[in-house]
């Protein structure tokens, strides 16, 4: 019997040069279907300036580079590695806040000297999940009371050190990449019952200690027209581009809306918006199902990983990737605050990129690792 | 730790607890998404008509406007670069239906030349940010402004904008010291910041103008104005109003630029002049200049090409970049160089034959006097600019100490401080010579050098400088063009402060002016035309040679095309015993020194006395 074209595929993606190299084809595949998706709508988004765009598949070329390095890494090595590396990470947080590089009145940078520039906070998007993962790989799930609190302070300490630099989006990022692999790990749901319980009153301490543009920014986005000028308009003008894209959008490069100066941020955190107008829901729908389909494959590998460390940073890491995707759209689609939170590997540049390619190579690394079967 | 928990823990539960989690969260992110999904719907389609009627009907933009660009005035409140307000017929492409149409229209209402229309076209396909406008047709008449405003409202994507554009009032005897601006090139766009930039015109390209671009620009206004779906400006909603540039205040006396500028006459040329006092540039000319005000809209190329290729070089800056040989106004440095180093001395005296020559039978270096001096001194030797003494000098010397005398006084450097362009000249010296010959120096290349010829290369600014350190008895400023900008004087930081230079012996600063004032008043000096003044004039003449004469050859001006005719330098402070002002001149193949020396005279008189002639006095200011 002739085989399908999808049993086909999937002998492909089987065949023993991959199994080498360490790619997995399928996440593979859908990350360069999400890249490229994200390219021609940049090329729009920034105007046709093809120096930009040049400029983004370099960065995606070397988050790819990043990602294959790490797939050949071992996730033993990383198990060993991960209390080490966290120390390290947080160590450098320290460190921000002691000698960090300003930009736009916020400390986040630390210089290498005569390297470039880095923000330790976007590798403990990484390393978080790494430490509390390698924590419960030595401890019988689900964990005990104890084990929660523990894991809890280890999470705070270097959320509150990102909160204070201060960069409320990453700090919350790093604070969520850790709760999944707790939630991985079978925090019992009644704890997650009486936390969402407690919001509220989480919520009025949180809104104490925000500053003054944040808490401006939730003021906006309960009432976008409120300040029609100001801190709304990113989230009017977005809106106006999604909803005039209609069903199957104004064509590229043709969104009055998008190619007008009013998105401050077009190409970076509001490009869905140049991707709503100009390929309307179609369009949206296309990205999403690529993100749903790397999603897909996170959640399948780390279901299907051979120990506990491997699974709960699998999943964690899909997880933390979800999130930010989710908050992107949702927040230039106004259900959500405005944070600053780019579309991953869509938006204009920023070391999340590299970042992100990397959790993809860890990925790799748990699928590809496995013993034969 | 573990060993004991292995006993206990069941893997396979842990397993399965996990997996149960992930597809708990597959769900969960399912259910998120759909969420996402119905809100796009929600917008997309269900709101799809309320967001497109917002997205048309009511499109607020924003717009900048360029903010007035600050004035240039001279020392004495004339404006030589003023704003001049226009009207632009202007295009914004996005906003036209039917562009053949609408050519055809606008033909039938105004004159519009082939050139205008094909301009347009080639901005329209450059680069540039959407719904920005282009320029078609420059300054309107009145008339012309209220023919198109009649019928504007049939021509679609059509405005009349007014603007500021720039005006140089005294076109080019000032072109080279104040420069001009430039319609904005992508090159440009890259050094500066991009978002101040839009909308702008035209950006500072050269002299003043250039170097001053961050005070002079200001800061552009921000409006954020409604729109109608034909583009038409309904509501402005919020505004920031632009911040004008600052105004600069110049050391500059714009009469004096200007009568220096007109007694160059027919000669191509540059004169150079200092307030010794400050380092001010009080004129700064090079001859031909040409008219500034081409360039502000972006020069055609037609007139660009008539300036490039024209052979008496307008574009060419001669008082920063020209590099031509000091000839005998280095005499003063030289014999200086030599007293430093012990090579001279005021009493010796020496017998100038006719000629040099460094070994018996070797070349004979010609004396401008063919029957020589006769005994003469260190001083005489200035005052009669006596070649011989200081092909003897030189050679004595060798280039060494000539060069680390001379690079004192800024001679190979770019001195000034707030022009850019300024050219090095050229200070040769051992290592020069071997790095770009692979040759050593010849005892003949010194001999040269010693009468201001040879290697030696200098621009007119270097050797007004060099002479502000003579006027001033060793010390003297770096030159600079602007005084103040916003009534705040300029900081230059190191490179603006005194340079000091230090003879081991003070009184031959005083002795040299002597000789140098002597030039003038004694019956053989060679300047000795300019006597009579009722201040006291300290100049050396030079006489500076376009090609080399073969030995024994004779210099025949009748039978030399004028190009190859000596270039005629002068070099004057005044008065001498406190100068106010340094002079330096030099008319190309101007011949005898006799021209800028009579030059130098009647800035001197212009400028210490105030003697100009009456046509000047448009150029007065308010002398306060």
């Amino acid at each position: 019997m002739n085989a399908t074209w999808y049993q086909r595929f999937i002998r492909f993606t089987n065949a023993r040069l991959w199994r080498l190299t360490h790619i997995d084809v399928l996440l593979a595949a859908s990350l360069v279907l999400l890249m490229s998706g994200g390219l021609v709508v940049l090329y729009s988004a920034s105007g046709q300036n093809m120096e930009m765009v040049e400029r983004q598949v370099f960065r995606l070329a070397l988050g790819f580079a990043v990602c294959l390095a790490l797939a050949q890494l071992p996730p033993k090595y990383m198990l060993r590695a991960s209390p080490l590396l966290f120390v390290a990470i947080a160590g450098l947080l320290v460190g921000v806040l002691l000698f960090g590089v300003g930009a736009k009145g916020a400390q986040r940078w630390l210089e290498i000297p005569g390297g470039p520039r880095f923000q330790p906070s976007e590798i403990m998007k990484i390393v978080m999940p790494m430490m509390i993962a390698w924590y419960f790989a030595h401890r019988p799930l689900p964990p005990s009371f104890k084990q929660i609190a523990t894991v809890l302070v280890i999470i705070v300490i270097p959320v509150l050190m990102i909160a204070k630099q201060p960069d409320l989006g990453t700090s919350l990022l790093v604070a969520v990449s850790g709760l999944f692999v707790l939630f991985l790990a079978g925090l019992p749901w009644i704890y997650m019952l009486s936390a969402g319980a407690c919001a509220p009153v989480a919520g009025y301490l949180l809104w104490h200690v925000m500053h003054d543009y944040q808490r401006q920014r939730v003021l906006t986005f309960l009432n976008p027209e409120s300040d029609p000028l100001g801190s709304g308009w990113n989230i009017i003008q977005s809106k106006t581009a999604i909803g005039s894209g209609g069903v199957y959008g104004k064509g590229w490069l043709e969104g009055t809306q998008a190619q007008l100066n009013f998105l401050p941020e077009s190409h970076t955190d509001f490009i869905i918006a140049v991707l709503g107008e100009e390929f309307g829901m179609l369009g949206c729908g296309v990205l999403i199902f690529a993100y749903l389909l790397v999603i897909a494959r996170g959640l399948y590998i780390s279901a299907t990983a051979e120990d506990n460390y491997a699974r709960l940073l699998a999943g964690s890491l899909t997880l933390t990737f979800f999130v930010y995707m989710f908050v992107n759209i949702g927040m230039v689609s106004g259900i959500l605050p405005v944070v600053g939170v780019p579309l991953p590997l869509v938006s204009y540049g920023g070391t999340s990129i590299i970042t992100i390619m990397a959790t993809f190579g860890i990925l790799m690394s748990i699928q590809t690792h496995k013993r034969a079967r | 730790m573990g060993h004991k928990h292995h006993i206990f823990r069941n893997y396979r539960q842990e397993q399965s607890l996990t997996q149960r989690r992930v597809i708990f969260s597959a769900v969960f992110v399912l259910i998120l998404s759909l969420i996402l999904m119905s809100r796009l719907f929600y917008l997309q389609v269900v709101e799809h008509q309320r967001y497109v009627t917002k997205a048309d009907d009511n499109r607020v933009m924003l717009v900048t406007e360029p903010p007035p660009r600050g004035l240039i005035y001279d020392r004495h409140g004339v404006v030589l670069a003023d704003n001049r307000p226009i009207h632009s017929l202007t295009i914004t492409p996005e906003r036209v239906s039917n562009l053949p149409k609408l050519k055809g229209m606008l033909s039938g209402i105004l004159n519009i030349s082939e050139d205008e229309w094909r301009t347009f076209d080639q901005r329209r396909k450059e680069y540039r940010r959407p719904y920005q406008s282009i320029t078609l047709k420059s300054q309107l008449t009145d008339e012309e402004w209220a023919k198109v405003s009649v019928d504007l409202y049939k021509l679609d994507g059509v405005q009349v904008e007014a603007q500021l554009t720039r005006y140089y009032p005294y076109g080019e005897a000032f072109a080279h010291a104040i420069g001009y601006v430039g319609r904005i090139t992508e090159k440009d766009l890259k050094r500066v910041d991009n978002q101040s930039y839009q909308g702008a015109q035209f950006i500072g390209k050269t002299g003043v103008e250039g170097f001053y671009e961050n005070e002079l620009f200001g800061r552009p206004g921000i409006s954020k104005v409604e729109v109608n779906a034909r583009g038409r400006i309904m509501e402005e909603l919020e505004r920031q109003n632009p911040v004008p540039g600052h105004d600069l205040h110049l050391y500059l006396d714009a009469r004096l630029q200007q009568y220096a500028y007109d007694l160059l006459g027919d000669y191509k040329g540059s004169v150079v002049a200092l307030d010794p006092n400050t380092g001010g540039i009080l004129a700064l000319v090079s001859k031909p200049g040409f008219d500034p005000n081409l360039f502000v809209r972006g020069i055609s190329s037609k007139n660009y090409a008539s300036l490039r290729d024209s052979k008496r070089l307008p574009l060419f800056n001669r008082a920063l970049r020209g590099g031509y040989p000091p000839a005998s106004t280095i005499k003063p440095f030289m014999a200086l160089a030599g007293l430093e180093y012990g090579f001279s001395s005021w009493n010796e005296s020496y017998y100038a034959k006719g000629f040099y020559q460094i070994n018996p039978n070797g070349r004979r270096y010609r004396d401008w006097k063919r029957e020589g001096h006769g005994w003469i001194n260190l001083e005489r030797s200035i005052i009669e600019s006596v070649d011989t003494y200081y092909y003897q000098l030189a050679h004595k010397m060798g280039i060494t100490p000539i060069h680390n005398f001379l690079s004192q006084f800024g001679f190979g450097d770019r001195t000034v401080l707030d022009l850019n362009g300024a050219g090095k000249g050229l200070l040769p010296s051992n290592e020069w010579k071997k790095a770009k010959y692979k040759e050593s120096w010849y005892p003949g290349d010194s001999v040269n050098v010693g009468i201001g010829q040879g290697f030696m290369v200098a621009t007119p600014i270097q050797i007004a400088t060099a002479v502000t350190a003579l006027a001033n008895r060793g010390h003297y400023y770096s030159p600079r063009m602007v005084e103040t900008v916003e009534q705040e004087p300029i900081d230059f930081g190191v490179a603006g402060e005194d340079h000091k230079i230090k003879l081991k012996n003070n009184k031959n600063w005083e002795r040299m002016v002597n000789a140098m004032r002597k030039v003038v008043t004694d019956s053989k000096g060679t300047a000795r035309r300019l006597r009579g003044t009722d201040y006291s004039i300290a100049g050396k003449t030079g006489t500076g040679q376009v090609f080399s004469l073969q030995e024994d050859e004779e210099y025949d001006a009748k039978n030399l095309v004028k190009r190859l005719h000596d270039h005629a330098l002068f070099i004057g402070f005044a008065p001498s015993d406190k100068p106010d002002i340094v002079v330096f001149s030099i008319f190309e193949n101007g011949g005898s020194s006799s021209k800028p020396a009579d030059l130098t005279k009647q800035l001197f008189d212009a400028y210490l006395n105030d003697d100009y002639p009456k046509q000047y006095d448009f150029l007065k200011g308010d002398q306060s």
